[in-house]
């Protein structure tokens, strides 16, 4: 669906607390459209659980449940078998979270309610830290990003997340960006419509955390989809498919931009480059690259083979 | 009515299934598995029209159980130790949210090294949660006092998670006769769950957001308040249960043979039940002793015991310890009597770990407090020292 052909009708309200231009926000914001006013927000800690705002006040217009950091996916499941009580199955059950409360802390409560064919929709907001904390590291910050934590760079590479829940055969997976809205417009849309779990991951570039000025978000956005440091993909009935730019990178069609225009323009990776270049981390992160692209043109020629 | 000669567990499965839960999301944990196994064949069978949830780890339980009451269903759920444990961070969250959720906790020994026998030391360790907590003796206690947390809970005037501790196998695996009322009744009795708030599309409600400085102590004082509404409630419905049913266990505390009473002996759960036939005992020997079971620690009955206490000499009994501290009644009941100059405070600390505390025992330590042979704290029958 085009931009300005999108719903009309808000459930997230000006006067949220985030950083000014928060495409975390924003993407809430088309999400929700998508998902409509019969829809339950379920919140663990996060940007997101601040940016509610103080009681009595809330910028939502649908209800929403605030929980604890790793609970995201358990509050979900007593919302979905009560709402199986009470007659209201259509109602849309959605946690809303970090990668931080997704990747790591909440990964048990997900994983769980994945297991058990839990009827909702995790969105996970990966702006690749734990952004509420101060920009510590989380289990989806890639190798060598400076972060609280990790002030020479990461050492290790982001799990994989997707893939794990591949592994329990959900439903409906699919990653999205903040800066392509349409595609995960279509996404959240598509998720609604399917029965049991649904996992979307939208990539969320974060200016304070990154180290990038604030009208660069979605250009940087789009860098990361264009050099496939992030890919758009979905995954539906066992079958793997790419979607635009990515799914060109993937058949050859295009090639990618080199990755180093991705870091370059952000401060969390400066010490890869500057006062001089480090050459064995910068190849370990291309080498990861390649291998993720080599298993996604792996995955997908055996599912047409 | 029908009689039901069962265990503790069984009976505690029992209660939940005629209290009609929406929801139950349950993760088994010995000595309380066979409340999660009945209750899973109550809605496999049929004979429970209820949402069964079998989670992942016991913090899932207690936010799903949080989930589905938030979103307007009855809840009810079963744990115990390091399962009650592992929920620590949601027991606060249940109560802060002002939610009804019903627990059955079998009170367990807490590890390192493994142990499963009974001690008490698992719920009183949650005592700040917000949680009101009773303690039973006996399985017709566990039954009725079930049913009657769900009228308490969804009060108006309380809204409060409400947990019902029991001993680890000297109850939850012993049978004993229990009278079962008639479902009618029950429901007669405990009509369906109206929440206060809930998660509704037509009144979308943001539950839980930022708390300024300026409002949460507010908060917490709704909550204390509630608390002392419970005092009054506690009593008002076991009393109103006994009309209708015909059974009854005290209110905040059980008094026995208290009247005349010079020395009271104190405690909770199935010591309580014991230290009756220690009183009958003495009694017979010809001392003045009593008992006070104290049936309910949150809120605690300060009131009540400043009566009781007048002009006496308490002997209580813990199956408990807050490490550095001492045995909670004792610790909480010495408070409750600061002040008060005509009454005297002995505290026992007595079968942790689920070592056997016999009548003969409780006999023992109050002949010691009546021949001014013990001191204002002990540990009971230690191997170390030979005994207290
Ligand atoms: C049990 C627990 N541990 C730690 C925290 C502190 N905490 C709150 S939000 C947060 C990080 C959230 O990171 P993420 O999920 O990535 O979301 P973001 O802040 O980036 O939006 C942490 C560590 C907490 N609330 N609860
Ligand atoms: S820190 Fe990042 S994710 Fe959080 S509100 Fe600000 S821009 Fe958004």
């Amino acid at each position: 669906m085009a931009l300005k052909n999108l719903p009309r009708e808000e459930f997230l309200f000006p006067g949220a607390a985030a950083c000014p231009g928060c495409v975390g926000c924003l993407s809430l914001r088309i999400a929700l459209k998508a998902l409509g006013k019969e829809t339950i927000l379920v919140i663990p800690a996060s940007c997101t659980a601040s940016i509610e705002g103080y009681f009595p006040k809330t910028p939502f217009n649908v209800p929403v449940l605030t929980i604890a950091f790793e609970a995201g996916a358990a509050g979900a499941s007593g919302v979905s078998a009560a709402l199986k009580r009470l007659g209201k199955d259509e109602t849309n059950v959605v946690v809303w979270a970090g990668d931080g409360g997704t990747y790591d802390i909440g990964i048990q409560a997900l994983s769980g309610a994945v297991e058990r064919g839990t009827h909702f929709i995790y969105i996970c907001y990966n702006n690749e830290i734990y952004s509420n904390t101060g920009i510590q590291r989380s289990g989806a910050t890639p190798f060598g990003a400076w972060t609280t934590t990790t002030w020479t760079g990461k050492t290790e590479h982001r799990k994989d997340l997707p893939r794990i829940l591949m592994a329990h055969e959900i439903p409906y997976l699919a990653t999205a960006s903040a800066s392509y809205v349409e595609d995960l417009f279509r996404k959240v849309q598509r998720a609604k419509t399917i029965r049991g779990s649904k996992y979307i991951e939208i990539h969320i570039p974060c200016a304070p955390g990154w180290r990038f000025p604030m009208d660069k978000t979605i250009e940087i956005g789009r860098l990361a989809v264009e050099t496939g440091a992030w890919a758009l993909f979905e995954y539906e009935n066992g079958e793997l498919t790419f979607n635009g730019r990515s799914k060109r990178i993937l058949e050859g069609q295009v090639e990618p931009k080199p990755i180093e225009d991705y870091m370059k323009t952000q401060g969390r990776f400066r010490h890869l480059f500057e006062p001089r270049r480090d050459e064995e981390r910068l190849t370990e992160i291309k080498r990861h690259l390649e291998s993720d692209w080599a298993r996604f043109r792996k995955q997908v020629q055996l599912q047409t083979a | 009515m029908t009689v039901m000669m069962d265990t503790g567990n069984r009976i505690a499965a029992k209660a939940a299934q005629m209290a009609k839960p929406e929801v139950v999301a349950a993760y088994p944990i010995t000595p309380q598995t066979v409340i999660v196994e009945e209750i899973a064949r109550y809605v496999q069978s049929g004979q429970l029209d209820a949402e069964y949830i079998c989670v992942e780890s016991e913090h899932t339980v207690m936010t799903a159980s949080i989930g589905a009451s938030a979103t307007g269903v009855r809840t009810f759920t079963a744990t115990s130790a390091h399962g009650l444990a592992l929920m620590h961070e949601m027991l606060h969250w249940a109560a802060l949210a002002r939610l009804p959720i019903v627990m059955v906790n079998v009170n367990r020994t807490l590890g390192p090294g493994w142990s499963i026998w009974a001690d008490e030391t698992d719920s009183v360790a949650q005592r700040d949660t917000g949680w009101i907590q009773f303690y039973c003796s006996g399985n017709q206690e566990i039954f009725d006092t079930v049913i009657q947390a769900f009228r308490l809970a969804e009060n108006r005037e309380i809204q409060l998670p409400v947990m019902i501790n029991y001993d680890a196998f000297i109850l939850s695996h012993t049978s004993m006769p229990v009278e079962i009322p008639d479902q009618e009744a029950i429901d007669e009795f405990l009509p369906k769950f109206k929440p206060f708030w809930q998660l509704d599309t037509d009144n979308p409600i943001t539950h839980g957001n930022l708390v300024s400085e300026d409002d949460y102590m507010d908060i917490r004082y709704g909550m204390h308040l509630a608390h002392e509404n419970a005092k009054k409630l506690i009593p008002e419905i076991a009393l109103e249960w006994k009309e209708t049913f015909g059974t009854y266990h005290g209110g905040l505390i059980e008094e026995y043979r208290c009247q005349d009473a010079e020395f009271i002996i104190m405690a909770m759960g199935a010591i309580g039940a014991e230290a009756k036939l220690s009183v009958d005992n003495l009694r017979s020997e010809g001392h003045r002793v009593g008992l006070a079971r104290i049936r309910v620690i949150r809120p605690f009955p300060n009131e009540e015991i400043q009566r009781i206490g007048r002009g006496r000499t308490l002997i209580v009994v813990d199956r408990n310890i807050s490490v550095g501290s001492g045995g909670a009644v004792f610790t909480e009941t010495k408070s409750a009597l600061c002040g008060l100059n005509d009454c005297r405070v002995y505290g026992f600390v007595a079968g942790l770990g689920g070592r056997d505390v016999t009548y003969e025992d409780l006999a023992d330590m109050t002949r010691k407090v009546m021949n001014n042979e013990a001191s204002e704290t002990e540990w009971w029958d230690l191997k170390e020292t030979g005994g207290a």
